[in-house]
């Protein structure tokens, strides 16, 4: 990756282009002393226009981080954001980004305010960005983002309370649809909903992407939600990412060990094909990202691990055409 | 099977047939809608369950009431001395007063009495309890204002400006009030009896000090407390996804934080206010307060302690005056803690 660095162009199939990304956390771990907690390590990649690019990952091991620092939520420590052929380095550029990227967030009763009306929640992009010139237009825009989700228009002058769960998540989604953006990042969207409710919503977003010609990346920790929905998949471990394929290619050829290891976990709703699936059961936790292991980060718990391993962190390469993995042993 | 079929009289088979449709004008008289519930008119309806708290409200508005629009309209002045008319009892009259009577002629009965200089009593409790309620609006207004922005902004930008902005708060929490004000009545004092501004001319020193005091000392507690209320409302989603869509810190603020304080500032802006009171009246106590003729509640109790033997209902009314206040707003502000924050009951 190091000489796409050094004079990067741009590639204006992709919407997205996130290069070399780095987000460290300083972390009190004793008296004057602090730790770089390493969230996201060197991590890049590529989002097509209209495509969604599913990220998966144990928990802690920083898909959130990305989603949120691709999103300029936290100053990344290191390394470039591109959106549509222009870099995110500048305040009018970050203007512009945060109209034309939004998010959704996981938990939906915490991430609507209690104190504002369900109108005055979806509007908040329009208002921010003045995008509706008068009161009127405001009002209809509200009722026609309402209708996109699904909601009864009526319900704009209630509170977020007063809903469920899933209807809630739809007030977050047409809250990010507000100020048409062209780039979603869908943190863990559907894992605080119920089963039912989750394929609601996740149809609802294929719909929508459909209609609006939206480019998402689809954080989640449920493979079959994420294979489902996702045109390419990528897989992150310890703050570094492991494996990039497409979601047919990576569910049923993944080459990383540890991407094997997590296709082996996901159950199979098929009882005659469960019993005949070997399960790969890892070894040991998922060491501290304050203590990263040198080397490949995986090398701890990994089958095929050798001397060289512990050496220097593999780089990601193209196994087979599309097919991206960092490992030494392939 | 036959297209009729002995039905069994025991079977809960609904017969189709025997139903019609509704018309749109009768679905329309099922859809309810329930009214919506925000969390204002939540606690207000809570408010208005407790006794206690309605009660003090009523007594609160009702010695208002009194203190602004009796004096525009009462026969005495506060300063009219009458030195034939020295230390009445209540209802009583003065010798020229009483001649007066007889003649024909009404007088408006001293209903408290007078003082030692003959001004009639009632005026100047009205008066003083006038100043109270001006002391205790005006220093829980410079609470809210002060507090609510030193608190925000500590609590927003925390790291390095909160540490440096709680230390000052600790600073100033640490200075002793009374002193102050002291000091500050004697500093002063030369530019207040010379000012131009009527208004400070005639509150006097001590006054304009308490004012001081209020804004540079009472706003500790309510930044501090806006403060932690900002720093648990920062972790919420609600303001990482206002901060995805690119609004300013000031709107954040504004439209996110401030709104999801307002139950601790209306707390503590109620519970500020009896405090406020209540020191203005023990300064005045004191003799730091108004100056003369200006009555306050605290030195008309003050003036009564010389003669308390003879002329006892001269400390009683006002000490009843601050009693009935300082303990409505009380109950008022417990009443509203209650309402807002019905976790911290108990």
């Amino acid at each position: 990756m190091e000489e796409i660095k050094k004079g990067f162009t741009p590639d204006p199939d992709c919407l997205v282009q996130v290069r070399n990304l780095k987000m460290f956390f300083p972390i009190t771990t004793g008296f004057l002393k602090t730790t770089m907690l390493k969230a996201v390590n060197d991590v890049s990649f590529d989002i097509r226009r209209g495509e969604t690019l599913g990220l998966v990952g144990e928990s802690g091991c920083g898909k959130t981080t990305v989603g949120r620092t691709l999103l300029q939520l936290y100053k990344p420590t290191d390394g470039e954001i591109w959106f549509d052929g222009r870099k995110i380095d500048n305040k009018e550029a970050l203007k512009n980004f945060r109209r034309r990227a939004q998010m959704v967030f996981q938990d939906p009763y915490s991430s609507l305010n209690p104190r504002m009306t369900v109108g005055d929640i979806v509007a908040e992009p329009i208002d921010v960005h003045h995008l509706c010139a008068n009161k009127t237009e405001r009002e209809n825009r509200i009722r026609e983002l309402m209708t996109l989700v699904g909601l009864n228009t009526e319900h704009a002058t209630r509170y977020a309370h007063e809903f469920s769960g899933g209807q809630r998540q739809r007030i977050g989604i047409a809250r990010a649809l507000a100020s048409k953006p062209e780039f979603i990042v869908c943190d863990e969207p559907v894992s605080a909903l119920d089963v039912s409710i989750q394929a609601q919503v996740i149809n609802m977003l294929e719909d929508l992407q459909s209609r609006l010609s939206l480019t998402y990346l689809f954080i989640a920790h449920d493979i079959s939600v994420v294979k489902h929905i996702s045109n390419r998949i990528a897989v992150m471990y310890l703050g570094r990412m492991m494996e990039l394929a497409s979601a047919n290619e990576l569910t049923k050829h993944p080459l990383h060990p540890y991407t094997v290891s997590l296709m082996s976990a996901v159950p199979v709703p098929d009882p005659k094909v469960s019993r005949n699936q070997h399960r790969i059961v890892l070894e040991g936790d998922v060491p501290s990202p304050l203590k990263v292991p040198s080397g490949c980060p995986f090398r701890p718990r990994c089958s095929r691990a050798t001397a060289a391993c512990a050496e220097a962190c593999p780089a990601m390469r193209e196994v087979s055409p599309g097919h991206f993995a960092a490992c030494h042993n392939l | 099977m036959t297209e009729k079929k002995m039905k069994n009289p025991l079977s809960l088979q609904i017969d189709p047939a025997l139903f019609e449709t509704a018309s749109e004008e009768e679905k329309a008289q099922q859809v309810t809608m329930r009214e919506s519930v925000s969390f204002m008119r939540d606690a207000m309806r809570r408010l208005r369950k407790n006794r206690i708290a309605m009660i003090s409200l009523w007594v609160i508005l009702l010695v208002a009431l009194i203190a602004f629009i009796v004096p525009t309209f009462y026969p005495y002045t506060y300063t009219k001395q009458d030195v034939t008319a020295q230390n009445l009892g209540p209802f009583q009259y003065s010798a020229k007063e009483q001649m007066k009577i007889d003649k024909g002629m009404s007088v408006f009965p001293h209903i408290m009495g007078t003082d030692n200089l003959g001004r009639d009593y009632a005026i100047r409790v009205i008066y003083g309890t006038r100043i109270s309620l001006l002391v205790g609006i005006f220093s829980a207004l410079i609470v809210i204002v002060i507090g609510i922005i030193y608190g925000s902004i500590s609590g927003y930008f925390g790291g390095r400006v909160d540490m440096v902005m709680m230390r000052i708060v600790d600073i100033i929490y640490s200075l002793p009030d009374v002193l102050i004000v002291i000091l500050l009545s004697v500093a002063i004092k030369d530019w207040v009896s010379t000012s131009q501004n009527a208004l400070i001319a005639r509150l006097g020193a001590g006054m304009v000090s308490i004012f001081i005091v209020f804004g540079l000392l009472y706003w500790v507690s309510m930044a501090r407390q806006v403060r932690g209320q900002i720093l648990s409302i920062k972790k919420q989603e609600y303001v990482l996804a206002s901060r995805a869509i690119g609004a300013t810190p000031a709107r954040i603020i504004r439209k996110h934080m401030i709104p999801n304080c307002v139950s601790v500032i209306i707390i503590i802006a109620a519970m500020q206010i009896p405090s406020a009171i209540f020191t203005e009246s023990f300064l005045s106590f004191l003799g730091l307060g108004v100056s003369v003729p200006m009555p306050s509640l605290g030195s008309l109790a003050s003036d009564a302690r010389t003669a308390l033997r003879s002329y006892p209902y001269q400390l009683i009314f006002p000490a009843l005056s601050i009693f009935l206040i300082v303990l409505s707003f009380n109950l008022l502000g417990n009443g509203l803690r209650d309402a807002f924050d019905p976790k911290l009951r108990n």
